[in-house]
């Protein structure tokens, strides 16, 4: 897959919060308002840096959960106790302050519609929100590639974008399961149980359909699947990954 | 599982820009422990004091950056070679 | 200067008299992780704690002999060369003075292994004279893998790069080869009081 062509520096840009979205009660999307954006990738991340009054900064990076639209950014932050960074992103930050933003970035974890081959997408918490880019671009494009989507999500009430997603499977070609690995509501008779191979034999892209797959979230969740995906039969060429780190996720 | 810390190339996904002017995660390198030709996307980070990059296959140090007030200084461990692509090379050196 | 982001405050920091901090440092109550590896995973049964003296004699512990060791249970300051310090922090291990006991320390240089491959050095006066330690017990639990458990070396006096998690050996030596950190940009000493973090500073 190309890479994005050179754009010059990577400049710290500053960017205004104009829409703040209680996603669940950790979670927060917020939609930031880039004059100088030049566009961006399904897949791709910025990097925003805080600065605080006696000259200390901290840096994270964050998935751009939507894709190109004008000069909006769109994230989604979970909130990681003792944190620093998410702490402020979700119980401070107010529509209409500002950060600094430098993006996009990624030129490895990025997809792109258009050139009709199978995907498979697996997420694990806030790793749902890249993917969630990759989903939005399939559906705005109004492209054919079969889309499968496994979304790891500690309960039903940590599960990111639910009523969105939840109309997705009426589109066709693409298909949503999830899997809630620490409780799950009455009645629930879909998966409950971490991914492993057993599990994408029922629900994901088989090999043979060779699909691109793109796996992201907390970094365990991260190789766990991905183990499963070669298990399974994928070529581990075919497959991408985003690790999170350690927190945030099922 | 969730005790895990590493993270992978693409959370230098900025730095790394900065460093080559260009986007550099999807660009391949080759690892001088075991050959193994990977993505920058997908080599294993350890974020030390400084940033740590491990290839996938073999787990050892292809390349360490620490970052002073003053300097990046980028150490290139167990690099055999780095592919750029995305530009035209210069006209040949000649008479 | 940057932009200055409309309250924000950074890490929880702890108000403490100046002079217990060195130049540059902040005090916090979080305990960051960081590392130069993958957190190694290794098994009681597995571990082993290895001293090799100048003339090439080593002596080695299993765990259960380890725990065995009469241990000290210590409050030191501790100091990262990212800036951040933590003071009075509670640590339980055993004195490097009792693992090189018959050993001599007057002079050279020790280097440090860990389990993953990370490596330090120090002089060997700079983990003597009840200056270093073998700790296996933090705020009084287990020292957790992220932190360097089972067991990591504590040298407070030093930038904390110096406390090798995961240890596994000391070995003397009448020469000094810089480990890990200080073969890639980092001192060879890291006094933080001289605020010494970077080759040439």
């Amino acid at each position: 897959m190309a890479g994005t062509a050179v754009r010059g520096r990577l400049n710290w840009l500053l960017a205004e919060a104009v829409e703040l979205v209680a996603e669940t009660p950790r979670v927060r999307t917020i939609v930031f308002d880039v004059p100088a954006w030049e566009g961006h990738r399904p897949g791709q991340h910025v990097d925003i840096r805080l600065t605080a009054e006696d000259g200390y900064q901290a840096q994270r990076s964050y998935s751009i959960a939507a894709p190109e639209d004008g000069v909006r950014v769109v994230i989604t932050v979970e909130l990681v106790d003792g944190g620093e960074v998410s702490p402020y992103l979700i119980e401070e930050l107010r529509v209409g302050d500002s950060i600094e933003l430098r993006g996009p970035i990624g030129g490895y974890f990025v997809w792109e519609p258009g050139d009709g081959e199978s995907v498979q997408l697996i997420g694990g918490g806030s790793g749902i929100a890249p993917l969630m880019a990759m989903v939005r671009a399939r559906v705005a494009a109004r492209s054919s590639e079969p889309m499968r989507l496994l979304y790891s999500a500690r309960s039903l009430e940590d599960v990111i974008y639910g009523e969105e997603l939840e109309s997705l499977n009426a589109v066709d070609g693409i298909d949503v399961a999830y899997t809630l690995t620490r409780s799950q509501p009455p009645g629930w008779e879909g998966l409950s149980r971490r991914v492993d191979r057993a599990m994408l034999e029922a629900v994901a892209c088989p090999p043979t359909a060779g699909p691109a797959c793109y796996v992201c979230g907390p970094t365990g969740f991260v190789e766990t699947a991905a183990s499963a995906l070669v298990e399974q039969g994928h070529p581990a060429a075919r497959i991408r990954t985003e690790r999170f780190g350690p927190t945030g996720g099922p | 599982m969730t005790s895990d810390t590493h993270l992978d190339g693409n959370a230098l996904g900025g730095l790394f820009y900065e460093l080559f002017g260009r986007e550099m995660t999807h660009q391949q390198g080759c690892c001088d422990n075991c050959g193994t030709v990977s993505a920058f996307g997908s080599l294993i980070v350890c974020r030390g004091p400084g940033d740590v990059l491990r290839c996938p296959a073999c787990g050892e140090v292809i390349i360490v950056v620490v970052s002073t007030p003053v300097r990046q200084q980028v150490n290139f461990v167990a690099l055999r070679w780095l592919n750029i692509e995305g530009f035209e090379a210069d006209a040949p050196i000649g008479d | 200067m940057s932009f200055v982001t409309r309250g924000f405050r950074g890490r929880r920091r702890v108000d403490v008299p100046p002079d217990r901090v060195p130049p540059g440092q902040y005090v916090t109550a979080d305990f960051p992780v960081l590392s130069a590896s993958p957190t190694p995973v290794v098994s009681a049964d597995e571990w082993r704690f290895t001293v090799t003296g100048r003339d090439g004699a080593d002596r080695s512990w299993t765990w259960k002999e380890f725990e065995a060791l009469p241990s000290e249970k210590v409050t030191v300051d501790i100091h990262c060369v990212t800036k951040w310090s933590k003071l009075d922090t509670v640590w339980e291990g055993v004195s490097v003075d009792v693992l090189l006991a018959e050993m001599d320390t007057t002079s050279g240089f020790a280097r440090i292994y860990s389990y993953g491959g990370y490596t330090t050095n120090l002089p060997a006066q700079d983990i003597t004279g009840g200056k270093a330690w073998v700790a296996y017990s933090y705020e009084d639990r287990p020292l957790e893998p992220v932190h360097g458990g089972p067991a990591r070396l504590l040298v407070p006096h030093l930038y904390f790069w110096k406390s090798a998690k995961w240890v596994q050996g000391i070995v003397l030596d009448d020469v000094d080869r810089p480990g890990f950190w200080e073969s890639y940009g980092y001192h060879n000493y890291g006094d933080p009081w001289q605020e010494q973090r970077y080759a040439g500073d």
